[in-house]
């Protein structure tokens, strides 16, 4: 259990990355956030020191191939349920803010 | 007074078969130690009675009409991250506000048709991340051996109400220890099966290369059946395993006779509490007193684990909760324009452990940084796997402490996240690896808090790790302790 | 100065399968909003994707037709991206392993064949569609998860009609192939182009514009020439352009930038964890090649020699899967292949496009003009008759063309009794015209067969009957 912290490691653009994940943050939030990212980051730099030549990345933990479905279809969703779980509806449909493109 | 609550499902099983109880007085038994001792507790995040009679009600017809199985009219309560068609799906978070599934997760639809009866939603960290469940936006629940104390987590709820016999056996979702772990803080039984072993397909992602549904029960038979009645190949999971399941519950020999054990050095070190060292060594000295070999095994790479897990578990994350957005269900907070819709909704609606998480998982992720951080991660992760496949080319299973602490008190890593992410060292590997492992109760420390023995298998031996579990709880009585809780 | 013009394609395509990619709804256009959704395709909170072997085997058949070579591991990948119309937040595409690589199409453009070549095809799940009104946009997510393979070309086009003959040449071996409707109007196919422009002789391409979301074919000729004409004023008076991500306005005829925010892309691609890799086995491959449905090019070689037709009624007869379908079934049930041909190229095709009817509106049935023309060619019924039966056809689509003959007694009268008491009877009528034609006037005849058309009431074969009024005319001293 190692709990050293490389402080050379990389400091993080959280106003960025929070925005890339739609988060708004407060100024608090993202001062809070810098300083405990910045620790986590500093703790998972360690994994740079695992000589990792030649290694297979492990996507899956137990793979397997070819997992497939036939072309079927099944029974019809029911809308009226979907649309009761929806915030927003109008004409059967999910409302947002307009999108401009 | 309440007794059905405190029996196992096991002899509930036998007492249903032979007629000597009903399950409307199981459900009923139930729901008088939930509404006794849950408000002090806080494990149950909804529990609709005339629901759960109603289910006890059929289960019984079925009894009647001679089409009950083993499991028919036996109450379980759902971690609040499975679907429950019809209910609620909280996740432990604000964000699913009013959102009420249309469908059964395939662990849940299993369980119904082995003639379960749904008894209720429990509290977690929110979507599963966290150690103590102090992370849930609901409510805070409480170990119930010290209810000063975490139950930990994220099945923080799954496991205080097994403990306080306010269910009689939980489902819970282990991505980097949240079934064993709390199972181990509150003095249960906690399984985590094989990656694959059981449907992922209804359960709430948190890091899908990651989570395993599992049962938390009272004894290792019980999570036996739990696990026959749920494991098996899902259509609708294209991870899940085609392997057959074999029948865990009848299979249970309770010999460890002849078994190698691996302990693996890396697991005892310095960090660990001294007590929780003690207990889990005596429990290893039982195991070979029962006739198991004791061998020294090597996983080097553990002291890795912690951090490859946060960089994988996070970056699953960030896309599996990128569809929380206020557009399709649960909470919307408006703006001006989608962009502005997403981001006061997900402020609103996340808490600040899954905002961090959020953030740090997009990190690792993004342009320039996913060769640094998250494809060597992965690298690291298949050494990690090698490392176990290594390790049980020379032992049947590895048994090790499942956590460096007991419960601890609550708010004591609230400022400090990494604190909490360093306490998952030894659990996180078994996710990482994809195999097996068993939380069995092997003491309690001085201050009376249970202490938990972890037992680790090879990809799909958990026959073999609930054999060893059996053998060394039936040898003890630790799992027949009871909290004592003043409702 | 000239400039050189570099085009590249990115064609979207859906494919024609029963279900939608990752989940059993029906992969349908045209129903009723958020009628073909479910939890999966919603993105609701524990649902899993399980890719459709259909969607699969579609997308290789698409490289197998243009010969791109299939990738020996593929696999899924998560892009993330936020948008209304995205349920997930991400999106299940391929990143680094599509199922096919590198490939081809040949184009012509004013007589000069070509060859773009294509970069890669990859198969990922559709969006939803939002429908904008004044102050929000309303969302239906039927089509979110229908399968949509991405073609990506190399920058091989020059000029926009051969981004246009390429696009064509894709549809038509999209639709040879069974592969996808390629229904524009439908979203079948849609298209985002990349153009750049470079002063002659230079050769480093130029910095170029990104021109998304196009679906018709119009639209995007039309948007290659209005950004050729926009990147040339810009170079001529001496600026450079912007990378950016622009789009055409039909009706301004100009490309305008995007005028949603500008954020950062940045789409974090992984692998995805829901879904295993597909590792196709080489005889599975192997297999699919070998039940590979013809390519327009080799179909319109097979029309010349198997049906004997010149080169131009191969061409028009098989530029349309269709309408080459209906030829041949029609082909099928006579011996004249060439008169099949004339029928389909002239009175079928003019129907099509007066009515404005695809070849799978048309009412007559292909072995029903097989019968037509079979009547007409063995000289049952004359030309005029022939045509007279086609226009009953058009409105009854199910009578048979022999009926119709015999009920209406149309069948044209061959018989040599009967038509040499016309030919009397004509000669005794019109001695002026039988002196005239007897003093070499051409015209007489023809005025005689006139008459005995008139006579038969149309029915007499004329050849028939100008033959014996030759003979009889000659005979008479």
């Amino acid at each position: 259990m190692s709990s050293s912290f490389n402080e050379s490691a990389e400091h993080m653009d959280v106003e960025y990355v929070a925005q890339l994940a739609r988060l708004h943050l407060t100024p608090e939030e993202r001062t809070l956030y810098q300083r405990q990212l910045d620790q986590i980051l500093g703790y998972v730099d360690e994994l740079k020191a695992v000589d990792v030549e030649g290694v297979e990345p492990m996507a899956h933990p137990m793979p397997r191939t070819n997992v497939l479905r036939r072309d079927e279809c099944g029974t019809r969703g029911d809308r009226e349920a979907v649309l009761a779980n929806a915030p927003s509806v109008r004409h059967h449909q999910f409302v947002v803010p307009k999108i401009v493109e | 007074m309440s007794v059905l609550n405190e029996k196992t499902v096991e002899e509930l099983s036998v007492l249903l078969e032979s007629g000597a109880c009903t399950s409307q007085e199981i459900v009923r038994d139930v729901l008088a130690e939930k509404n006794r001792i849950d408000p002090v507790i806080r494990a149950y995040v909804e529990l609709d009675e005339e629901d759960a009679l109603a289910q006890a009600v059929e289960a019984d017809a079925a009894r009647a009409r001679g089409t009950a199985g083993p499991l028919t009219g036996i109450p379980v309560a759902i971690k609040d991250l499975l679907n429950v068609r019809g209910q609620s799906c909280t996740c432990g978070s604000k964000i699913l506000q009013g959102y009420r599934s249309p469908y059964d997760a395939t662990a849940v639809a299993r369980l119904r048709s082995a003639g379960m009866v749904m008894a209720g939603r429990v509290n977690m960290d929110e979507f599963a991340m966290g150690s103590s469940t102090e992370n849930s936006a609901l409510q805070t629940t409480r170990n119930p051996w010290n209810t000063a104390c975490v139950p930990g987590g994220s099945s923080g709820g799954s496991a205080s109400a097994v403990a306080a016999r306010m269910a009689v056996a939980s489902i819970g979702s282990d991505t980097g220890g949240s079934v064993r772990q709390p199972a181990s803080f509150c003095g249960c039984v906690g399984l985590k099966p094989t990656y694959g072993r059981i449907s992922r397909y209804g359960l709430t992602a948190y890091a899908s290369s990651l989570d395993q549904i599992g049962p938390i029960t009272r004894t290792v038979k019980d999570a036996a059946l739990l696990l026959g009645a749920m494991a098996g190949h899902d259509p609708m999971d294209s991870t899940s395993s085609p392997l057959d399941v074999p029948d865990y519950a009848a299979s249970l020999t309770g010999e460890m006779k002849g078994l190698k054990l691996g302990v693996p050095k890396e697991y005892f070190v310095e960090g660990i509490e001294p007590e929780v060292d003690a207990c889990v060594r005596k429990a290893i000295a039982q195991c070979e007193s029962l006739g198991a070999e004791i061998v020294e095994v090597s996983l080097p790479n553990t002291r890795y684990a912690t951090a490859t897990y946060y960089i994988l578990a996070t970056a699953e994350a960030s896309t599996n909760l990128a569809r929380y957005d206020g557009v399709r269900y649960g909470l919307r907070v408006e703006g001006a324009d989608p962009i502005a819709l997403y981001m006061n909704t997900r402020a609103a609606g996340f808490g600040s452990e899954v905002k961090r998480r959020i953030i740090l998982g997009t990190y690792v992720l993004s342009s320039g940084y996913y060769d640094a951080y998250y494809l060597r991660a992965q690298k690291v992760r298949t050494l990690i796997a090698r490392d176990f496949s290594e390790a049980f080319a020379r032992c049947d299973a590895i048994v090790c402490p499942v956590s460096p602490t007991a419960a601890y008190p609550l708010g004591s890593c609230a400022d400090d996240p990494l604190k909490m992410y360093l306490g998952d060292i030894f659990t996180v590997t078994a996710n990482l690896a994809g195999i097996c492992g068993l939380s069995v109760p092997c003491g309690f420390t001085s201050g009376g808090l249970p202490v938990g023995l972890q037992i680790l298998g090879a990809p799909f031996a958990e026959q073999k790790i609930l054999d060893i579990g059996y053998a060394y709880e039936q040898s003890t009585a630790w799992h027949t302790e009871k909290p004592a809780i003043q409702g | 100065m000239n400039y050189h013009v570099t085009i590249g394609l990115e064609t979207h395509i859906q494919l024609k399968t029963n279900s939608k990619i990752f989940c059993a709804c029906a992969n349908h256009f045209g129903d009723e909003p958020n009628t073909n959704v479910c939890p999966v395709c919603l993105g609701y909170p524990g649902v899993m994707p399980v890719l459709n072997e259909e969607a699969v085997h579609k997308t290789i058949r698409a490289g197998l037709m243009i010969g791109s070579r299939i990738g020996a591991f593929c696999k899924f990948d998560r892009k993330s991206y936020f948008y209304p119309d995205m349920p997930k937040n991400y999106q299940i595409t391929q990143y680094d392993r599509p199922f096919c690589i590198g490939g081809q199409v040949e184009i012509e453009v004013d007589g000069r064949k070509k060859i773009i070549r294509v970069n890669r095809i990859h198969l990922e799940e559709d969006v939803a569609k939002n429908t904008h009104a004044a102050t929000s946009s309303e969302v239906d997510f039927n089509r979110a998860g229908t399968p949509l393979m991405e073609v990506v070309s190399e920058p091989d086009m020059e000029t926009p009609e051969e981004a246009l003959a390429y696009l064509q040449a894709l549809k038509q071996i999209m639709v040879y192939g069974g592969i996808s409707e390629c229904n524009l109007e439908e979203g079948n196919m849609r298209c985002d182009v990349n153009i750049s422009l470079r002063p002659d002789g230079q050769e480093k391409l130029g910095v170029k514009a990104e021109i998304k979301n196009m679906n018709t074919f119009k639209g995007v000729f039309q948007a290659l020439q209005a950004e050729t004409r926009r990147q040339e004023s810009i170079l001529e008076s001496g600026g450079s352009v912007r990378q950016e991500t622009l789009r055409f306005d039909p009706d301004a005829g100009v490309t305008l930038p995007m005028r949603s925010k500008e954020y950062a892309h940045d789409y974090r691609y992984f692998p995805e964890p829901d879904l295993m890799p597909v590792v196709l086995d080489k005889d599975v491959i192997e297999r699919w090649r070998s039940e590979l449905p013809e390519l327009p090019q080799q179909r319109r070689e097979r029309f010349v020699s198997q049906y004997d037709l010149p080169e131009y009624d191969a061409a028009v007869l098989t530029a349309d899967k269709h309408l080459a379908d209906y030829y041949e079934r029609a082909a099928a049930g006579t011996k004249n292949f060439k008169a099949v041909s004339n029928w389909v190229m002239t009175e079928v095709m003019r129907v099509l496009s007066e009515k404005g009817w695809t070849i799978e509106q048309f009412p007559i049935q292909a072995d029903a003009l097989a019968e037509l023309v079979a009547l007409a060619d063995g000289k049952v019924i004359n030309s005029n008759s022939a045509k007279e039966v086609f226009s009953i056809l058009l409105e009854e689509p199910g009578a048979s063309p022999k009926a119709l003959v015999e009920k209406r007694g149309m069948a044209q009268v061959s018989d040599s009794s009967a038509i040499d008491a016309f030919v009397d009877q004509v000669i005794t009528e019109q001695t002026k015209s039988v002196e005239d034609f007897r003093n070499g006037k051409q015209a007489a005849l023809q005025f005689l067969v006139g008459q005995i058309m008139k006579l038969s009431r149309g029915k007499a074969n004329p050849q028939m009957a100008a033959q014996a009024l030759r003979d009889k005319i000659g005979s008479m001293e």
